[in-house]
Order: structure tokens, then C-alpha cells, then sequence
């Protein structure tokens, strides 16, 4: 929709041109901004020319920059030793949207938005993701995803302050996955999306609760844990009022929809 | 200025800032674009950047600079349709084609891939579509032609596609707001934040001074004269009960004052800078307490009568003895069963543009299915003589009842009168739809039906508890219906009722497809459901035995004569046609695993064709110079079909092709007096109207004919483009000629009311899987049967069907509205869902053989009906597969799945 209250675009071409103030807000591919009222930003600050590189592989890990489009991380092939790259595709696909936002909204949008059913959160929480971020002053800082987003529509961004990109680490891409979402209707908003990760000789199984928390939820066992361990795991982490609660499924459906899931997954990996 | 290159034409054009692609671009006249929601959930604004397809509506307009854009009227080659149109032409794969342009710009764009065109479900997330249930697009997409030749003299029951078919596939259809207008000005309407607030100061200071806000009015500037928003022809049956602007908010989002700006953005501006103060009152949202004494007052402002508390009216009525009736049962079952808000979502979202005409006349432009009451409200309210007001529709983007309704023409016509006529325009966001429109009726119904042992009901008692919000536009209608059609299917003798409509805070009830009787059908066949497991009955022979049939009192709890009679009766022809189809399956299996249940429901409906008020609707017909034939009606056409059926229905009497009869519809200036298209008239009504006009055309000609060839009357017929006289054959276009010349002017009208009226039936079957767990729901197999008479077009007939069955599945398991305090949690239509491809199960269509003798050609009325049994045949296959009894809607899984057993 028209934002009517938008006066001017900046465009930069590095991020130092860049200068803050309340009411400006960065535009990636816009499918949020666009897609409500935004009476309180009155300047936008296109990222698109800072013409970062959309993804970066190296040995490290695959780097994705703030402006890559989902549409790019699609597309993209690893090399076979990072087994967890068809799980971008089931990330992607667990969107509400449809593949023609792909074309234009970007994997950190998703992940500054901090929905909790943000696909992209889960998918970058999961495989162990690190946030660069470049605030207006000062130097760049790091932070997992897992706790980038503090809650419902928040994360740790100070004002002005940019993520620059995402960095999901080789080792975490080389592991085993298993994903499951649940949602109250067909393709609709996840009211759970659970991934489990686990390295050779079942080691290190991560289990990421998403959508069904206001933030992501990391449970880490050094090994595949049995059934009763994790869902023991989960109810210690999980009380039943930190559950999130919204039309998209109640708390307690949420809950109960995590704890299904979930051993679902831990069989698969098992 | 920068350039930008839309469908092969350069324009120098600098957007505005915060403009996005979509608007930009109707900036361009590229009206093609369309708005379902503006958010990036619906698909009707969908382009393609550099063959790349978007939603527009979340593009920066700067982003398109500098490359090549498409919209829909940029994929036709050289007049040459794009196949992927051409396939949506040969199936019909719209209604009112408002989202045809989306759909087609996603699935011709070459992003299309194979992998998506496997995988519909996943690919069309993007593409809303609230008319078709997606059926006639999946047969577009893989080819299927679904319209039949148009052959002189058989129109009638041919599936003919929709006159406007190619305008729409291309973009070139203009809907309400698809129109450039020199020195366009813009309404926003400041919303009501609070349930019930009387207004204690409203200071224009700082809005007045936004620059671009050309004029505030609120309750102080509006004549205030009591009307209700209601359309029917006899405003006497809906209260009087609303101001155009008031001084008292009664639910959040009410209208509180009016800005008019130079643009959208000045009017919005204004808006949020006027100053309202509020002196909060106390609220009530549930009827039940509203009902209790000492409840907060809604209306009592001593201008509103309102004899009884918040009780708007009351509907009650015995017919025979109840109490003995169930002393003689065997089984009693009695439960109360509630049914939910829901939104219309028609994608076309209201709207209306007012000027005053170079006439000297007051013109609104609108999106609404009954254009001749809205004039008739307006002209009343504005206090001027209704011929001094033209009201008038062009291509309407859907109504369910949505647009039964003044609510977007009143303001803009205020604001052009007191602008020296100056064009004023008032289109809504869809936000406005969800907070500021209307909704079907919450309704709680509590039943106690009892049986013999055979299955013979011998009572039925029924109480309805109708929320109707803030205003009771529609309230007592839809009480009616209620308390109607859905108690009077079933024959017993003993029948009792009592409803209520009650005023709260919430946003107001109106009019819906199925009207009150969809709320109350729900819980009538889910009783009957229960009353047939209680006596071990076969839901298929309890509805038989039961259900009302030629002979019997057509009546529910009122011994007052009424005027419907059964014109034909093809009830058991749907009820064998469901079981024998649902016995014989459809091959899709129950998902492996004991943790998915299986189950099979049927439920009925039954709807008395038409409104049991006033209806009336005008034809006239005249014959043209060149030999073809010009129609005008009033019924407005919104998606429903129904100018391709009144064509036909003339084409068919004067013998001569659809397409040779031309149509103008829905405008207080060109056609004859229509009441408006809802209560399932456009057939039953305004075809009748069409119906006899043709008769009368036809019977015109042939008298002069007769005349002229001096040749008895009872010897010449129409023969096509001809008359044939004896042995003599006159071109039509000769005949026309000879008339001009001793001034026959062809031409004719004629009249039509509604009495009797008609009874059709619809019946729903539903094979559901349900997981125990999870509480997910997997349609399995849907059948329908509609016992509709003679379809004047069978195709359209099909479509109405499968739009109204996915609607009800959407009600029964999907949508949502949710209110907090009064408050809707969730207006966008990504947390307010609409069934998506994805959500609707493809449901085989059958017609009972029946013609019928009451409705025009033997047809009877089709596109209402079918959604009412969808929501009580789901909970009955739900009931039969867990055991569980879900009497309240929806049907989401995080509501289902706490009360399912783990295991079988």
C-alpha cells in the first residue's frame, strides 16, 4: 500500500552515508513496510544499492547478506557435505506467502521483522546462525539468532543499527535435519515449526521450538536424547504460560502440537 | 522525472516517495491492477517486473524504474489473448473476475513452473479468489473448456460465458474505482477507537491546516435523520436506528467524522491530526448480559424505539402443542449449538465516487447490489427528490450480501454537495471492511427436537439468540430467516420457537449469504443428526421421512398462510444422489495411521425462493435497427452471473442467440425500478422480469408483423433474425424499418413481483478425515446436490455452487474473526484467513432432475442456498468419525483437538 507519510527514499551506496534519525527505517524488499500503515517513518533507506554479495560460501560457512533475497537462497546449491541445504526449501515453503514474495522480500527481513513464526528465524536459528550487526556508531557486533529475536515483534537491533548479514556456521550445515510444521490451516501461518539437528554419530542433536514461542527455543543434548528426556527438556524450558497465544492457535495447542512434532522429529533422527 | 516502461509504452513519471508500484500505475490509468487488500495476501494486484512476477501493492514504485513492466493488459499480443487467457475464457475461470487478473499474471508468468502447475495447493498461497472455490481455475489450468456454443433460440440451459468475459481477462472491465476523474477528491473517515463513547469535543484546529484537507465534517455538519443501512424494499422492516455521523460511538470502528483531502494522503493526514475527546461508556459484548436489566444501554436515546432493554425484536410462535408432542417421544435430544462472525471478503472492496453532472444531477458511482434502494436512502437522507440522484454500478468485484447495504455512497454525495459538486471519492481499505463494514450474524441456537422410534418427529422447540452489534440493520430479517426455512424443511406438528436480537457493542450484523439461515440450519441438522443416532436411524432415511414435501403445511412455528409453494420438489433425488455418490466414493483414502479417524455427514437445506417481504423488479426489451435486441434490468451483477442469464432467459422467448441481445443492468437512470440482487431474486425476480418483457417483445413484433404482412397473427413466428409470416420471411432489421416509418417503436416493459414463491433444496455430503492429535481436518471427498430447477446456465449454476460450498467450508473450518473488547485482533487478511486453493476441496456438483413450475423457464433460485449445509455436514462426518459432538464454530484444529481421543 501507499505510505503516505514517506516525505523522501535515500539511497546510499555505503553504509557510511548513512545518517540516523528517528523516523527512518531500512528498506530491503519492502513486503513488510509496504504491507501496513508505517505513520510513525517518514524516511526510507533503501539497501539495495550497498550491492552486497546475496550469499557468500566459503569454508566457514555460508554468509547471507541483509539484501539476499529469499528467491537466492532458493536457488542456491551447496556443496553435498552441507546436508542441511534442503532444509531452506522447506523453511521457505513453510511461509504463509507465495513464491512471488520471494522475489522481493529478503531472509533478514524476515528475521529483523522477529515474528514468531518468521521462517526464515527458524530456519537461521536452527542451523546455528550468527548475526553480524552494524550499529550507527561503535563497532560490529555478533549475536546468534536464537537470541537476536526477544519476543513478539522485538529483537536486540538498537536504533539505526543494521544486520548486516547472517553467517550459518559449515559445521551446522553438515548436520542431519528434520523439520515438521503444523499450522490451523492448509500452506497457512506455522503455529509450530520444529527443527532438530543432529552431527555423525548422534551427536550434538539441537532441537529449534519456533512459532509456537514468541522467540525461538534452542534445546541441546550431547546426544539424540530418548523421549521422555526431551519431552522433560521441553517442559522444564517451557512452562505452560511461555507458550505464544494467538489466532494463528492457542497457547495450549501449541504446546501440545510442539510435543508431538518434536518426537516425531527426534524418531526420524533417531 | 524518471522513465518507466509499463506493457511496452515509455512514460516520464516521478512516483511519490512511499508510493507503491501498484497505485503508481493506476496513476497511469493502468487500471488493470486491482486492490483485494493492499497488504500482499490476495494477488489481484500481481505484475511482472522484467517477467518476474509481484504483488505490486508491495513494490516501491521506485523499483520499477528502468525495467520492463507487464500487467494485464500487457499480455495479449498483437489482439492475440495469452493461451493461459484464452484457458481462463474457455473455463470460465472467474465470476466477477476481480482477481482474474492476479490469477492469470501468476500462472502465465514463466516463474510458473512445472514444479508449481504440480503442486496448485502450494502455488496459488498468493491468489485469493472468494467466488469460484478455485474449481473453474484448476480446469483453466489444465485445459478444460467449459462453455458451449451459442446457438440462436438455445440460450436457455446452454453454458454460455459471461458477456464480459473478454474486457475482464484483459483488464479492460472497469470496476467502481477504475476510473480517471479530472479535480478528484478524496473521503477518509476518522474510526470510532472506542466500543461506546459519546463525543464531548471535536477540535479541527490542527486538521483543517494539513495541507491538501479541503473540508472536516462530522456529526454537527450531516443532516441528522434516523435511517438504517440496510437495503430491502420496504425500509419499514429495518430499524431506523443510525445517523450518518453521530455523536455516540457503539462499536470500535464506527464512523466519527468525515476529511475530505486533494489526495489520500492530505485526507489521512487530516484524519489522524482532528482531536476527538471521549467520555468512555460502559459496554456489553455478549447478548445474553445485554439482554440482563441493568445492562449498558446501546440505544436510548429516546429517537430509537427500543421498548425492550437492548432487545431489538422478538420472533416467537407455536404451532400445534409442543408439550404433548414430547410426551409422544421416543427419543429427545436437545443441545445448543453457536455459529460465528464471519467477513463477506468480497475482493473488490466497497466504494463510491460522487459529482454533480454537467445535468445538474448528483451522480455516485458504487459498488452495491441494489442501486435503486440506495437512491431511494439517499435522496431521503440528503432531502432532495430521488430523480435529482443517479446511482448506478459498472463491473461489481462481489457482494454476498456485503453490499446489501448503504455504507460507502452517503458520505461522498454530503461531501460533493457541499463541494459545488465537486467529485469526491470514498474507497475503502480492507481494513475498513473488517472493522467498519458488517458481518454475518453470531447466532446461538438452542434445539430440543423429539421422535417417535420410527423416526417421526413429534416436537421441535428452538431458541435463537441473534447478535446484531450496534445498529440492527438486517436484524430482524435475518432473525426471520432464522426462524424460518430451516424449521419448516422438516414436517412435524408440533413446533415452537422464540428468538431474540440483541444489541451490543460489536461491529453490526448484515446481510450474508444464507441470511440467518445458514446459522440455524447448522444447528437444526446437526440435531436431527443427534436424534438419529439416539434411535439408531440412518441420517439419509431420518431426513426422507421427515423432510417437507408437496401436500404438507410448507411452515415453521407460525400458522399464518405463506405465499411459498413448491413449484417442484427434488429433495429425494439429492438425498439418494449424496448417499449413492458418498457410498461409491471417490478412491481417495483415509491418510494411513490409526491416529486419522474417518467419518461421513449429510446435512440438508431448504430455501423458499426469495424474500418473504416485498421484492419487484422491471424489464424492457427493444428491438434495434440492425435486427438485435437491447435489455435493460435493473439487477446488479456482481460476480453471480446474472446478466448472462437474463440474456439468455430473453435470448431464448425471441429465438435468437445470447450475444444479440445486449444488456445494461443496475443504473436508476438506464434501466427499470429493481428492488437489488439478493435474497436469491436476480432468477427468481428480476428473471421473471426479463422473463415476460421477452414475451412481451416477442409478442410485439408478431403483431406487427401480422400488421404489416397482413397475415394472421396466429401464422407468424420468429425465426432468428427474421419473422416468419405464412410463407413469407421478413429480415428483423427490414421489419424494424417498416415499423420506423409509422413510428412502432419496438419496445416494451414489463413488471414482475414475487408471489409464490418457489421452494429448492441443497444437500451436502462430507467423507472428512480428522487426526486425533493434531486436530487437522483432511476433506476427503464432497459432494453436493442442489435441487435448483431448470439451470438457465448450467456452468454458472456449477460455479454459484462451488463458491458457496467453499464459503462454507471456509465458515465451518477456517475463518476467524476475532474480537477483544470489540477490538478485531486480527483485520488483515493474512490473520483473518479466507480459504486459499489450498483450503477447499473440490466438491462433485449434481442437479436433481426437476423443472420447475413457479420460476422463469422451470429455474428456481441457486446462489444462495449451498452454503448452508456445508458447516452441520462437517460436524456431523465429525461427530461420526470421533463420537465427539462440535456444536460450535469453526472448526479450527487448536478447538477440536483437546476433546479427541488419542486412540480409536
Amino acid at each position: 500500500m501507499n505510505l503516505n507519510t514517506i516525505a523522501e527514499v535515500k539511497r546510499p551506496r555505503s553504509f557510511e552515508e548513512i545518517e540516523w534519525r528517528d523516523g527512518h527505517a531500512f528498506l530491503g524488499g519492502g513486503t513488510w513496510l509496504f504491507s501496513e500503515p508505517q505513520v510513525a517513518t517518514d524516511t526510507l533507506v533503501d539497501l539495495e544499492r550497498l550491492g552486497w554479495p546475496a550469499l557468500t560460501a566459503t569454508p566457514a560457512g555460508l554468509e547471507i547478506a541483509a539484501t539476499c533475497k529469499i528467491v537466492e537462497l532458493h536457488d542456491f546449491k551447496g556443496p553435498p557435505e552441507w546436508r542441511a541445504v534442503p532444509l531452506f526449501d522447506k523453511c521457505i515453503d513453510a511461509f504463509l506467502m507465495s513464491f512471488k514474495i520471494w522475489n522481493a522480500a529478503t531472509v533478514a527481513g524476515n528475521v529483523c521483522m522477529s515474528l514468531p513464526a518468521g521462517a526464515m528465524i527458524s530456519l537461521t536459528a536452527a542451523l546455528e546462525g550468527v548475526c553480524t550487526l552494524w550499529p550507527q556508531d561503535g563497532k560490529p557486533r555478533q549475536v546468534p539468532v536464537v537470541d537476536f529475536v526477544t519476543g513478539v515483534h522485538t529483537n536486540v537491533l538498537q536504533k539505526g543499527e543494521l544486520l548486516r548479514s547472517i553467517l550459518l556456521p559449515a559445521k551446522a550445515l553438515s548436520k542431519r535435519f528434520a523439520m515438521r510444521q503444523m499450522s490451523l490451516t492448509r500452506h497457512g501461518r506455522s503455529a509450530a515449526l520444529i527443527i532438530a539437528t543432529v552431527g555423525d554419530g548422534d551427536e550434538d542433536f539441537l532441537l529449534t521450538i519456533s512459532a509456537s514461542t514468541p522467540r525461538p527455543v534452542h534445546l541441546r543434548f550431547k546426544k539424540t536424547p530418548l523421549a521422555a528426556e526431551m519431552c522433560q527438556a521441553i517442559d522444564e524450558r517451557l512452562p505452560p504460560d511461555a507458550w505464544f497465544q494467538d489466532v494463528h492457535g492457542s497457547a495450549p495447542y501449541k504446546r501440545h502440537v510442539t510435543h508431538y512434532l518434536a518426537e516425531q522429529i527426534r524418531a526420524e533422527l533417531s | 522525472m524518471s522513465n518507466y516502461e509499463v506493457n511496452g509504452c515509455l512514460y516520464s513519471a516521478e512516483p511519490r516517495p512511499g508510493q507503491c508500484l501498484r497505485t503508481f500505475l493506476r496513476d497511469l490509468d493502468v487500471f488493470g491492477v486491482k486492490k483485494g487488500c493492499d497488504a500482499g495476501d490476495c494477488g489481484a494486484c500481481t505484475v511482472w517486473l522484467d517477467g518476474k512476477p509481484f504483488h505490486s501493492c508491495l513494490v516501491p514504485a521506485f523499483r520499477g524504474e528502468g525495467r520492463k513492466i507487464t500487467t494485464i493488459e500487457g499480455l495479449a499480443k498483437d489482439g492475440e489473448m495469452h493461451p493461459i487467457q484464452k484457458a481462463f475464457h474457455d473455463a470460465q475461470a472467474f465470476q466477477c473476475g476481480y482477481c482474474a487478473a492476479g490469477m492469470i499474471m501468476t500462472t502465465a508468468s514463466a516463474a510458473f513452473d512445472e514444479a508449481h502447475k504440480a503442486d496448485l495447493p502450494h502455488a496459488l498461497k498468493g491468489n485469493l479468489c472468494r467466488c469460484t472455490g478455485y474449481r473453474s481455475i484448476v480446469d483453466a489450468l489444465h485445459g478444460k473448456i467449459n462453455i458451449e456454443e451459442d446457438v440462436a433460440g438455445k440460450a436457455c440451459g446452454a453454458s454460455l460465458p459471461n458477456p464480459f468475459t473478454d474486457a475482464i481477462l484483459t483488464g479492460k472491465a472497469r470496476y467502481t474505482m477504475d476510473i480517471a476523474i479530472e479535480g478528484l477528491l478524496h473521503l477518509k473517515v476518522l474510526r470510532s477507537p472506542h466500543a461506546h463513547a459519546r463525543l464531548t469535543r471535536i477540535d479541527r484546529t490542527k486538521a483543517s491546516v494539513v495541507p491538501g484537507v479541503i473540508a472536516i465534517y462530522t456529526w454537527e455538519d450531516v443532516p441528522r435523520r434516523l435511517y438504517s443501512t440496510a437495503l430491502h424494499e420496504d425500509h419499514l422492516v429495518d430499524p431506523d436506528d443510525t445517523y450518518m455521523l453521530d455523536n455516540v460511538a457503539r462499536f470500535v470502528g464506527q464512523r466519527i467524522a468525515m476529511v475530505i483531502g486533494e489526495t489520500e494522503a492530505a485526507a489521512e493526514a487530516g484524519v489522524r491530526a482532528l482531536h476527538v475527546e471521549y467520555e468512555i461508556l460502559p459496554t456489553v459484548f455478549d447478548p445474553v448480559a445485554a439482554m440482563e436489566p441493568g445492562a449498558p444501554r446501546l440505544h436510548d436515546k429516546g429517537e430509537v424505539a427500543t421498548q425492550n432493554g437492548n432487545i431489538f425484536c422478538t420472533l416467537q410462535g407455536e404451532i400445534g402443542d409442543v408439550a404433548k408432542g414430547f410426551k409422544e417421544a421416543d427419543a429427545v435430544h436437545e443441545k445448543t449449538y453457536s455459529t460465528s462472525r464471519v467477513q463477506h471478503v468480497h475482493l473488490e472492496t466497497h466504494g463510491s465516487i460522487a459529482w454533480k453532472g454537467e445535468d445538474g444531477r448528483w451522480h455516485v458511482r458504487t459498488s452495491s447490489q441494489g442501486p435503486f434502494p440506495v437512491r431511494a436512502k439517499l435522496a431521503y437522507l440528503m432531502g432532495v427528490p430521488a430523480r435529482e440522484i443517479h446511482v448506478f454500478t459498472e463491473r461489481v468485484g462481489g457482494g454476498f450480501g456485503g453490499k446489501q447495504e448503504m455504507v460507502s455512497e452517503d458520505l461522498p454525495l454530503f461531501a460533493t454537495m457541499k463541494l459545488d459538486g465537486r467529485p469526491v471519492k470514498w474507497e475503502w481499505t480492507r481494513e475498513d471492511e473488517f472493522i467498519g463494514a458488517t458481518t454475518r450474524h453470531q447466532m446461538t441456537t438452542k434445539v430440543r427436537v423429539g421422535a417417535k422410534k420410527d423416526g417421526t418427529l413429534t416436537a421441535l422447540d428452538v431458541q435463537v439468540v441473534s447478535n446484531t452489534g450496534a445498529y440492527g440493520n438486517h436484524a430482524s430479517e435475518t432473525l426471520a430467516a432464522a426462524m424460518a426455512s430451516p424449521f419448516a424443511a422438516y414436517r412435524c406438528e408440533n413446533k415452537k420457537g422464540v428468538g431474540h436480537v440483541v444489541y451490543t457493542n460489536m461491529i453490526p450484523g448484515g446481510g450474508f449469504r444464507g441470511y440467518g439461515a445458514s446459522q440455524t440450519t447448522f444447528a437444526m441438522e446437526c440435531a436431527i443428526d443427534e436424534l438419529a443416532r439416539l434411535l439408531g436411524i440412518d441420517p439419509f432415511e431420518i431426513r426422507r421421512k421427515n423432510v417437507v414435501r408437496p401436500g404438507d403445511n410448507v411452515e415453521s412455528i407460525w400458522k399464518e398462510p405463506s405465499d411459498a409453494s413448491f413449484g417442484s420438489h427434488g429433495i429425494d433425488q439429492c438425498l439418494d444422489i449424496v448417499e449413492s455418490e458418498l457410498k461409491k466414493g471417490n478412491g481417495v483414502a483415509k491418510p494411513a495411521g490409526e491416529e486419522w479417524a474417518e467419518g461421513t455427514g449429510v446435512a440438508l437445506a431448504m430455501l423458499e425462493c426469495g424474500p418473504p417481504t416485498e421484492h419487484r423488479s422491471g424489464a424492457e426489451m427493444q428491438l434495434l435497427p440492425d435486427g438485435t435486441y437491447h435489455l435493460a434490468c435493473g439487477s446488479s451483477e456482481m460476480g453471480n452471473g446474472i446478466t448472462t442469464a437474463h440474456k439468455q432467459i430473453a435470448a431464448s422467448i425471441v429465438g435468437v442467440r445470447a450475444r444479440d441481445v445486449g444488456i445494461i443492468n443496475a443504473d436508476t437512470d438506464r434501466t427499470p425500478y429493481d428492488t437489488g440482487t439478493f435474497a436469491s431474486t436476480g432468477t427468481v425476480v428480476a428473471g421473471k422480469a426479463v422473463h415476460i418483457t421477452a414475451e412481451a417483445m416477442r409478442d410485439d413484433i408478431l403483431a406487427f408483423a401480422a400488421r404489416h404482412t397482413d397475415v394472421e397473427p396466429g401464422k407468424c413466428r420468429l425465426d432468428n433474425d427474421a419473422v416468419v409470416c405464412g410463407n413469407k420471411r421478413i429480415l428483423l432489421t427490414e421489419l424494424h424499418a417498416a415499423g420506423a416509418k409509422v413510428n412502432h417503436r419496438f419496445t416494451v416493459s414489463r413488471r414482475a413481483y414475487l408471489s409464490p414463491r418457489t421452494i429448492a433444496f441443497n444437500v451436502q455430503g462430507v467423507r472428512l478425515a480428522v487426526h486425533r492429535i493434531t486436530g487437522e481436518i483432511r476433506v476427503l471427498h464432497s459432494v453436493h446436490a442442489a435441487d435448483i430447477g431448470r439451470p438457465i446456465n448450467p456452468m454458472q449454476c456449477r460455479g454459484q455452487l462451488d463458491g458457496a460450498v467453499a464459503m462454507g467450508y471456509g465458515w465451518a473450518l477456517i475463518e476467524n474473526v476475532v474480537h477483544d473488547e470489540g477490538h478485531m485482533v486480527n483485520p488483515q487478511l493474512r490473520n483473518c484467513r479466507i480459504p486459499t486453493f489450498a483450503d477447499t476441496p473440490h466438491t462433485d456438483i449434481f442437479f436433481a432432475d426437476t423443472i420447475d413450475t413457479i420460476g422463469p423457464l422451470g429455474a428456481k433460485s441457486q446462489g444462495e442456498c449451498g452454503i448452508n449445509p456445508v458447516a452441520p455436514a462437517v460436524s456431523n462426518a465429525l461427530a461420526a468419525a470421533t463420537g465427539v459432538r462440535f456444536a460450535h464454530l469453526p472448526f479450527t484444529p487448536d478447538r477440536l483437538y483437546s476433546k479427541l481421543a488419542a486412540k480409536p
